[in-house]
């Protein structure tokens, strides 16, 4: 089956079998290994990508829902030009960074949220306004397991993105 | 784009394909199998054969549309269960891979052809391999691993496939530690190795030999899809070459260009093909200028003209100039009975080797990395510091697999230096990979050169005088030009003793592919002359040209005139072997018209004693890591070629161990892990690392019995290495390889040595004494067996003896394999190969039209080496990679002369030449008989 789909700002059409996850077209078909397999069932959160800005773990999500859509990996964070994304500068800073492997989906679901109080409303269903505290960043990214770090920096790393914002 | 289904190597794809996409790209790109080689993208080479539902198939030239729903099978197939081919073990075994290029393609071919044709004549098998050029091995044990293979499976009762040696012995033959990899199609080379999302690089080329830059709009080609950036000339400004003398070079054209095809933009895009189309939306505006294309217009007042290269001392084109006299060549000539004087030409040669350059850079916290198809990692290292403006520490370079160089692969490339630049700039690998029409623009090959030689002799056959006037055409950049200027005369100073010898030669800039190194550097090409000249002068006298020769060749241990230390020489155990197996003293003068012999001699340095950048480092170092499971691990930074330096290393590590090579690991030339090695180039590698490694091994050794003895209490001196046992003859210790690393590790860990190699200092006080200074020197000596077509004056070399003094073959069966490349080599430049231009143009920028010497056009070659053990050489070795070409030339073409009376002191020797000097004979002969 062929979809069609906008990734990294670029507009990409691919052959796909039904069944194929969005992971495994990323990381098989297209060499974007930056997007992790963590458990292949939406538990871990490394596999996050950004669809149309939201994010979404990939290893749950079928590669022909990606048809007509607009996917964000963290090969696509990084600048035209090799610079980091705010994101990635601060996870580096803050020391957030051990093993790496769940750094992928932690940055993109920073992003994400970044991306929702950009747009300086009420993010539905978390209750968080345009700069989210501590608590509000912790509870945003629930959904992505670090085994290094303990959070303690990733958290920093986040709230230091948001308050520069400020 | 469309879909396409292909079942490869039995396994079912189903891809989707540009419509006019080739077979091969979808092998290697998509299935992701770069065991089939791209060597030429036009179906001349053979590299990228496969099979296409049991047909062979040039796979870069077929469209994969024409293959829906084929079976494709290709070289990783042939290997079944982790156990090669019979075929494949026996190229391993027979030594049929050098560099290894084009083993896939020559298995694929011959793989075919014998499951087809059982019982082939050697004939049959020449010609069903006549469509596949290899440049490394002169095909000599290609055709032997199939004429075997063929013998044993249909007397599968005779003879059973003997094991793989792994004995460590110098001095026996072993197959390259690497060749089953190659064998296999597993071996990885620049443009095997896929950077995860790098992009893509294509160049913009001139299309003026010399013309002012007025303008680059590239304001259109910005705009197209997937472009991510084109860098113009002036974004890199650093200058740069592989000499401090001659740093002459930038990495496109700025301002101007100096050749056709010089590089004036680069486009970096998401694929290939993008970055090529975006090049052809580029607009340059050029207004040209006076070009100077040949040595005479180069050597000439310019007048008003501009010149090629502004820092060019006076009003012309000359590049260098460089004279040396010692004797007195006046008073020699005086002493001569009889004189010879001839003007030679010689066209330019291209290497021709089989992979084509290619390289991925890219950046990161540790600075540039680059994986590139060189045969100087360290000159390249520091010239992409230079021109990158960062620091040493921040540059690293990584050579793979090499698919042969020649020569041609050690400079510091444009390509290298433009996409390090614009992978820093776009933040992403950037890769490319060169046509073969760009390599041959490329070029750096060896010098169009004119020559006048003057000898002289006495009646009783002793050389009294030699004078050489020499020119040579560098094209448009400086390369190694400086060296090559030198060694077209300073390396004339051997094999013979002279005492009045004196050269001049200029080096000129003109607006062509710049030349450079190549196989024999410099002095191929003069040796010619030098040699013909000899012939000749050996037929006025009446003395046979094998006699003459042996009078006045110089000793072992003697200075030349030139000083040059002799130590070891074997120029007359060479030449006395090739004429009792060629049966000279039966053929010379005695064979029919048409049919004819001639003999040919020479030498070359066993690598420059000077390092090319001045500095007090040692020209090798190597370091051996051995840790508790016995694997002896050697890091050098020399650039295995093909040639077989990382299988030299290993073995003699192995001999000063006694220890077999498979416990011994070799990690090569990555200038982050390795010890700086200068590089493959002026033969270098087995004196200078072999050298080193023996240093660093007998280091090791030291250290092994020092352990053994003090926890056996015994004498160091007692104790003895080999047979993978340490041991001491009264049986105190007797201890496996491994009890003894046991002693060796405790309470210390892994064991690391370093050895090194210093050239010796050599040489006069003179200027020029440098060129050509050699710790040692090889020697060498060929004879050539011709039938010239006395209707059409075609030449068909029947045979070729060769003997070369190789000190002592460390790898016997590698050393064959460059001697016979080499008169391979030879036998293309003396009757087929030339660059052809026309204004400037190179027009015969392929393997179609420039003509390589096929399996079918290779004669039978017949190999000797000669052993003289070198004083200083690891084990007695010196070089066996480029002397042996000297010879071969002038060989052939004296027996042209003996076979029809014609001397022809052109290269390469055409058919028609030699036709129209035959008639010129005949119209003589009937003005004298009237």
């Amino acid at each position: 089956m062929e979809i069609t789909f906008t990734l990294n700002g670029k507009k990409t059409t691919c052959q796909i079998k039904a069944s194929a996850t969005l992971l495994e077209l990323l990381r098989e078909a297209l060499n974007l290994t930056g997007t992790k397999p963590g458990c292949h069932e939406g538990e871990c959160g490394a596999c996050t990508v950004l669809i149309n800005g939201k994010s979404v773990n990939s290893c749950l999500y079928l590669a022909l829902n990606a048809n007509g859509k607009e996917i964000t990996t963290i090969e696509g964070l990084t600048k035209p030009n090799g610079g980091l994304d705010e994101v990635q500068e601060s996870m580096i800073k803050n020391g957030a960074v051990q093993c790496g492997f769940c750094t992928s989906g932690m940055v993109l679901n920073i992003k994400a949220l970044q991306l929702e109080t950009m747009q300086n409303k009420k993010v539905p269903g978390s209750g968080i306004k345009n700069s989210p505290n501590r608590n509000e960043i912790k509870k945003w990214l629930e959904g992505n397991l670090c085994r290094c770090t303990g959070y303690v920096k990733i958290i920093d790393a986040a709230e230091e993105v948001f308050n520069k914002g400020k | 784009m469309q879909k396409i289904n292909l079942t490869i190597n039995g396994r079912k794809h189903e891809l989707l394909v540009g419509e006019h996409e080739m077979l091969s790209s979808v092998i290697r790109d998509k299935a992701g199998l770069t065991g089939t080689k791209i060597g030429c993208e036009q179906g001349s080479c053979g590299a990228c054969t496969v099979l296409a539902d049991g047909l062979p198939v040039l796979s870069c030239i077929t469209p994969v549309m024409r293959y829906n729903h084929a079976e494709i099978t290709t070289i990783e197939a042939l290997s079944k269960n982790g156990e090669i081919h019979k075929l494949q073990e026996k190229f391993v075994q027979k030594g049929a891979i050098q560099c290894g290029f084009c083993t896939p393609g020559m298995i694929m071919t011959s793989f075919d052809f014998v499951s087809k044709n059982p019982n082939p004549t050697v004939h049959e098998v020449k010609e069903a391999l006549s469509g596949n050029l290899c440049r490394c091995t002169g095909y000599k044990k290609i055709i032997e691993a199939v004429a075997e293979y063929v013998l044993e499976t249909n007397h599968t009762s005779i003879t059973a496939n003997q094991p793989i040696t792994t004995s460590s012995k110098v001095g026996v033959s072993v197959p390259y530690i690497e060749a089953e990899k190659k064998a296999k199609g597993t071996a990885q080379y620049a443009d095997d190795i896929y950077t995860r999302n790098a992009l893509h690089c294509k160049f913009l080329r001139s299309i003026y030999p010399h013309a002012i830059i007025e303008k680059i709009d590239y304001s259109e080609a910005h705009k197209m899809e997937g472009v991510h950036y084109i860098a113009t000339g002036k974004e890199i400004p650093v200058k740069f070459g592989v000499l401090t003398v001659s740093q002459d070079e930038t990495a496109m054209a700025i301002e101007k260009t100096r050749y056709i095809g010089e590089i004036v933009a680069a486009v970096v895009a998401d694929s290939e093909e993008m970055a090529a189309l975006a090049c052809k939306k580029i607009k340059v505006t050029y207004k040209p200028i006076k070009e100077f294309l040949s040595i005479d217009d180069s050597l000439n007042d310019i007048g008003e003209n501009k010149k090629i290269h502004e820092h060019v001392k006076f009003n012309n084109n000359v590049h260098k100039k460089a004279e040396l006299r010692f004797g007195n060549q006046q008073q020699g000539l005086e002493e001569a009975d009889t004189t010879c004087k001839f003007d030679f030409t010689f066209e330019g040669i291209n290497h021709g080797f089989t992979e084509p350059h290619a390289a991925t850079a890219w950046w990161d916290e540790n600075g540039l990395t680059i994986i590139t198809a060189t045969q100087v990692p360290h000159y390249l290292h520091r010239a992409l510091a230079k021109v990158m403006e960062v620091p040493l520490s921040k540059v690293r370079v990584i050579k793979p697999y090499v698919g042969g160089g020649f020569g041609g692969k050690s400079d510091p490339f444009p390509h290298e230096v433009i996409i390090s630049y614009l992978s820093r700039k776009v933040g992403k690998p950037v890769r490319v990979r060169l046509s073969r029409e760009e390599v041959f623009i490329t070029n750096h090959g060896r010098h169009p050169s004119k020559m006048t030689v003057k000898m002289g002799v006495s009646n009783d056959g002793i050389i009294k005088v030699l004078d050489a006037d020499i020119a040579i055409d560098g094209g448009a950049y400086g390369s190694f030009g400086v060296v090559t200027s030198y060694y077209n005369g300073v390396l004339l100073q051997a094999p013979y003793k002279l005492d009045n010898f004196g050269f001049r030669t200029f080096r000129v800039y003109t607006n062509k592919p710049q030349c450079g190194a190549m196989r024999g550097h410099g002095a191929v090409n003069s040796r010619f002359a030098v040699e013909s000249t000899i012939d000749e002068l050996a037929h006025k006298i009446n003395m046979d040209p094998c006699e003459l020769r042996m009078k006045n060749f110089l000793d072992s241990n003697t200075l030349t005139v030139g000083h040059y230390r002799i130590t070891s020489n074997g120029s007359r155990e060479s030449l006395q072997k090739v004429m009792d197996e060629s049966q000279w003293k039966n053929k010379k003068g005695k064979l029919p018209q048409g049919k004819g012999i001639g003999v040919g001699c020479g030498f070359f340095i066993s690598g420059s004693a000077l390092p090319i950048i001045w500095n007090e480092l040692p020209q090798s170092v190597v370091h051996l890591k051995l840790d508790f499971d016995g694997r002896v691990l050697i890091t050098s930074g020399a650039s295995d070629i093909g040639q077989g330096s990382d299988t030299m290393l290993a073995i003699i590590v192995a001999e000063v161990l006694g220890i077999d090579i498979d416990k011994i690991f070799v990690l090569a030339a990555d200038t982050l892990i390795t010890p700086v090695d200068l590089g493959s180039y002026s033969s270098r590698v087995t004196f200078m690392a072999g050298n080193a490694a023996k240093n660093a091994a007998e280091n090791l050794k030291n250290e092994i019995m020092e352990a053994v003895s003090v926890k056996k209490n015994i004498q160091k001196e007692e104790i003895i290495l080999a047979d993978n046992k340490v041991f001491s003859n009264d049986k105190t210790v007797e201890l496996t390889w491994e009890e003894a690393i046991d002693i060796l590790t405790a309470n210390r860990g892994a064991v690391s040595v370093s050895g090194k190699y210093i050239s010796p200092k050599l040489g006069g006080d003179f200027k020029g004494a440098g060129a050509g200074l050699s710790p040692s020197y090889s020697f060498g000596a060929c004879i050539a067996e011709v039938d010239v077509d006395m209707e059409t004056g075609f030449v068909k070399i029947q045979n070729v003896w060769g003997a070369h003094d190789c000190g002592k073959a460390i790898n016997p069966m590698a050393v064959e394999g460059q001697l016979e490349g080499s008169w391979h080599m030879g036998i293309g430049q003396a009757i087929t190969e030339q660059m052809k231009y026309y204004n400037g143009l190179l027009v015969n920028n392929n393997f179609l039209d420039y003509k390589i010497p096929t399996t079918l056009d290779t004669p039978d070659i017949h190999t000797h080496i000669i052993e003289t053990i070198d004083p200083e050489g690891p084990f007695g070795a010196k070089e066996c990679g480029e002397g042996a070409l000297h010879p071969v030339i002038p060989a052939i073409a004296n027996a042209i002369y003996n076979a029809v009376g014609v001397r022809i002191t052109k290269l390469p020797i055409s058919a028609e030449d030699i036709l129209e000097q035959m008639k010129k004979n005949k119209a003589l002969e009937e003005i004298k008989t009237v």
